[in-house]
């Protein structure tokens, strides 16, 4: 079984209606860590030491966040910004997370088709995820398509429930001995069938 | 000359007004002031006073009351439990080695043992009054000589009680004479046994704190009720003159009682009314008490015996002196803290009046020898401020923790320089953290014990009170960028800003402020950077608490920086408001409950917890779906 760490920054979680049912679904699973970095860092003052302590100690990383202005949160960024350091999580000696797999699990207002070239995002999301994407990379961890709730301003609740079990799902998925070839041939980890039964 | 009470009172009013306005001026300490005017309008000088002085010194002497009762409601009743040890310590070792001393001296001078034994007793106590306005003035009550020599006083006042008792004992069992004339030998318990005697102190002094609980508080609130202003002062003084009577119909002396009342009054909500109402009555009256031990030097009996008088003195005086630094050398205070108890308290005190004079109504002392001791008291008592000035002027600079020492400065310091003034628990922190990022500030303390150990760990440290111009000089104020002040006393405080912000207005002020009230003066002094101990860490603690009831960290963080920014706004803002009507809040807790009152409204009205919309999803959808709807 594999130990799944969540990093969940959500900078006002006490007033996000789908958020609050995603985490449940993670407080329910086994080996798996769910990491609220708000009320860990209030402050924005990141203990470098524990957070590479509990990556280590990981073998799938969560990065759960809404999708502010394209992007994380700003607590994220910084987490970015300070645990993954060089010589640690990359360059020369760098291979800490070496054969980790990490992905974002997203939260979006706007619906899946304003995020293209036609609609007034422009860009699609995993467009815009390049970032992390590339953060993966460089670590030499394996990066898989976002698990994205999207038009969350508009979702019904029944809608809401259906998420939830699939990410209870992909958790599952996740744990398991998955190999990460079959599981990246698709734009978001909503699209694999092994979820929607 | 004498007769009319008006003039008297105009006599002693100018006289003080005159000769303390002079010694305030030379830099002297009031006592100086006080006792140049007694002398001068004593019956020696300008003949002002004639006998009558004696009167006066009897009456003023509840100066000395008035003081321990204020000294007491700044000493919460755990404090002084915890110092039992110094205090019987201490003033036991002083009290001891000073009557054996001092009976050896006039015992070699030829008195009788029963002569040499009351000499002894009254040589031994020192003046509260002198020592503690001295030590108030110069702001020593925190520091090791301060307290030891509160604690000395302390316990010659509770000794003086068996020295009463005692003298007594002394006169061959003849018939008790009748013609005592002073209210202490009156005591209702004189002719019970000790035993009953002491069980009747006791039961006195558990009456006092079960009256402080439930009478004296109880009334206070009566009183503040009615809303007189003056029903206070009668109030407090009620206070003070029931309890000293008390303890004269025990036989305990009236300003131990009075201090024990304070003790007990310490916790209560009027301590504040209580000592601002008595303070100016407490200076007027110790003033009064000096110019009575001014105006009773007798110069005629001095210039009868100029030679006697001016040798037993001086021998007294280094008697007393060297028994008070064997004493600070046992109890290990350092060097300079032990010549500030050698000096302060080598004088012999208001207590020998009442002790002479009650022997010599007993016919244990002539009238020459009393004459003489009594002279001896006064010139003692005027000494200590002379003695004190040659200490603090020719000795301490030049031993025990020096005003400063040489020491090479790093370039940041040169071109940066910090003056940190007061390094105790505020100061200390302020001090790490700098000196955390290679600033080293340059510390200004008044404790000698933490000056050296400070000096010891490589700062540079300046030792003295921080409101004397030249301190601030020698530590380099006209080249400092920033002052900080982080000092308790908030008077301090204002005398340190206003002294810098007048004479180096080129110095960034940056001050530590007890509270509100005081944050709210120094605004209207111009002070820019004020640092309300009471603000950040009670919202650490409050926004801590909430967080244990399940609010999110980061939304209490923000509020937290929001409460700051909203509640800086409002003092600035509630600073340039008059004050409340002080005709309506005659109390200082009632008037503060006000200004809590107010605030709490505008918290309200002005809604303190913003709506802090910030990545909140409903409020997004709400505002979509009125967009809809339009």
């Amino acid at each position: 079984m594999k130990k799944t760490l969540v990093i969940f920054a959500h900078p006002k979680f006490e007033k996000s209606r789908v958020n609050a049912q995603l985490v449940n679904v993670l407080k329910t699973k086994n080996h798996v860590t769910f990491h609220d970095l708000y009320e860990h860092y209030p402050h924005f003052h990141i203990d470098v030491k524990k957070e590479q302590t509990l990556l280590e100690q990981h073998d799938v990383i969560i990065w759960h966040h809404p999708f502010y202005w394209y992007s994380s949160p700003a607590l994220l960024k910084q987490w970015i910004d300070m645990v993954l350091e060089f010589n640690w999580a990359y360059g020369p000696e760098g291979n800490a997370l070496q054969g980790k797999t990490v992905m974002n699990v997203i939260t979006t207002g706007g619906s899946r088709d304003v995020y293209c070239s036609e609609g007034y995002n422009s860009f699609t999301v995993n467009q815009f995820l390049r970032p992390f994407e590339q953060t993966a990379n460089l670590c030499g961890m394996k990066y898989l398509p976002p698990f994205a709730v999207m038009g969350t301003h508009k979702l019904q609740d029944d809608a809401l429930k259906n998420y939830t079990q699939q990410y209870e799902k992909l958790i599952d998925v996740l744990q398991s001995d998955f190999v990460t070839e079959t599981l990246s041939n698709c734009l978001f980890l909503n699209d694999l069938p092994i979820l929607s039964h | 000359m004498t007769g009319s009470l008006l003039f008297e009172a105009i006599v002693f009013l100018a006289g003080a007004i005159i000769c303390v306005a002079i010694a305030k001026r030379l830099g002297l300490s009031s006592v100086i002031g006080y006792l140049l005017a007694g002398v001068l309008i004593g019956p020696y000088v300008l003949g002002f006073i004639g006998e009558e002085g004696q009167d006066i010194l009897h009456f003023a002497e509840f100066g000395v009351v008035v003081m321990l009762f204020l000294i007491g409601l700044e000493i919460e009743p755990k404090n002084f439990w915890s110092m039992r040890k110094t205090i019987l310590g201490m003033g036991g070792l002083q009290v001891g080695l000073t009557m054996v001393l001092s009976y050896g001296l006039f015992a070699l001078l030829g008195f009788s043992t029963k002569v040499s034994l009351v000499i002894s007793m009254a040589v031994a106590l020192s003046s509260t009054a002198i020592a503690m306005q001295t030590i108030k003035e110069k702001g020593l009550m925190e520091t090791t000589s301060g307290t030891s020599s509160f604690s000395i006083l302390l316990f010659q006042d509770i000794i003086v009680i068996f020295m009463l008792g005692f003298i007594p004992l002394l006169t061959n069992t003849e018939t008790k004479t009748t013609n005592s004339n002073h209210s202490q030998h009156t005591s209702l318990l004189e002719n019970l046994p000790i035993g009953f005697q002491t069980l009747a102190i006791i039961l006195s002094v558990v009456l006092i704190i079960i009256a402080g609980k439930f009478l004296i508080v109880p009334m206070l609130r009566k009183v503040a009720k009615t809303g007189v202003r003056e029903l206070l002062i009668a109030a407090a003084f009620l206070i003070v003159f029931a309890i000293s009577y008390l303890m004269e119909f025990v036989g305990i002396s009236p300003a131990l009682g009075a201090f024990l009342g304070g003790v007990v009054l310490s916790n209560s909500e009027f301590k504040h009314e209580l000592e601002s109402t008595l303070e100016p009555f407490k200076n007027l009256l110790l003033g009064l008490f000096f110019m009575a031990v001014g105006a009773s030097i007798n110069f005629i009996v001095i210039a009868k015996s100029p030679l006697t008088i001016g040798g037993i003195l001086v021998a007294i005086i280094v008697l007393k002196a060297l028994v008070l630094f064997i004493t600070g050398h046992f109890f290990k205070l350092k060097l300079d803290q032990k010549l500030l108890l050698t000096f302060n308290l080598s004088q012999i005190g208001e207590f020998a009046f009442v002790l002479l004079s009650f022997a010599f109504g007993l016919r244990i002392l002539e009238q020459g020898q009393m004459d003489i001791m009594l002279v001896i008291t006064a010139l003692s008592m005027s000494l200590t401020p002379i003695l004190g000035i040659i200490n603090e002027r020719l000795i301490l600079p030049k031993v025990g923790t020096k005003e400063s020492i040489k020491r090479p400065m790093d370039h940041i310091a040169k071109s940066q320089k910090v003056i940190l003034v007061g390094f105790g628990h505020f100061g200390s922190t302020v001090g790490r953290f700098l000196r955390s990022h290679g600033v080293e500030a340059t510390i200004l303390d008044q404790d000698s014990n933490r000056v050296d150990f400070l000096r010891k760990m490589g700062f540079e440290v300046y030792y003295g009170d921080a409101t004397r111009l030249d301190l601030l000089e020698s530590a380099g104020i006209a080249d400092a960028k920033i002052l900080i002040c982080a000092i308790d006393s908030p008077s301090v405080t204002k005398q340190v800003t206003k002294l810098v912000k007048e004479k180096f207005p080129h110095v960034e002020l940056m001050i530590r402020a007890k509270n509100r009230y005081e944050a709210y003066d120094l605004i209207n002094m111009g002070i820019d950077n004020i640092y309300r101990e009471s603000l950040d860490t009670s919202l650490t603690l409050a926004s801590d608490a909430l967080s244990k009831l399940g609010f999110r960290k980061y939304t209490l963080n923000r509020q937290v920086q929001n409460f700051i920014k909203y509640d800086e706004e409002s003092l600035r803002r509630l600073a340039k408001q008059p004050k409340i009507d002080d005709k309506n809040y005659i109390f200082q807790a009632r008037k503060e409950l006000a200004e809590q009152e107010k605030l709490l409204e505008d918290d309200f009205q002005r809604g303190i917890v913003l709506h802090d919309n910030h990545w909140d999803s409903e409020h997004i959808r709400q505002q979509l779906d009125n967009t809809n709807n339009l």
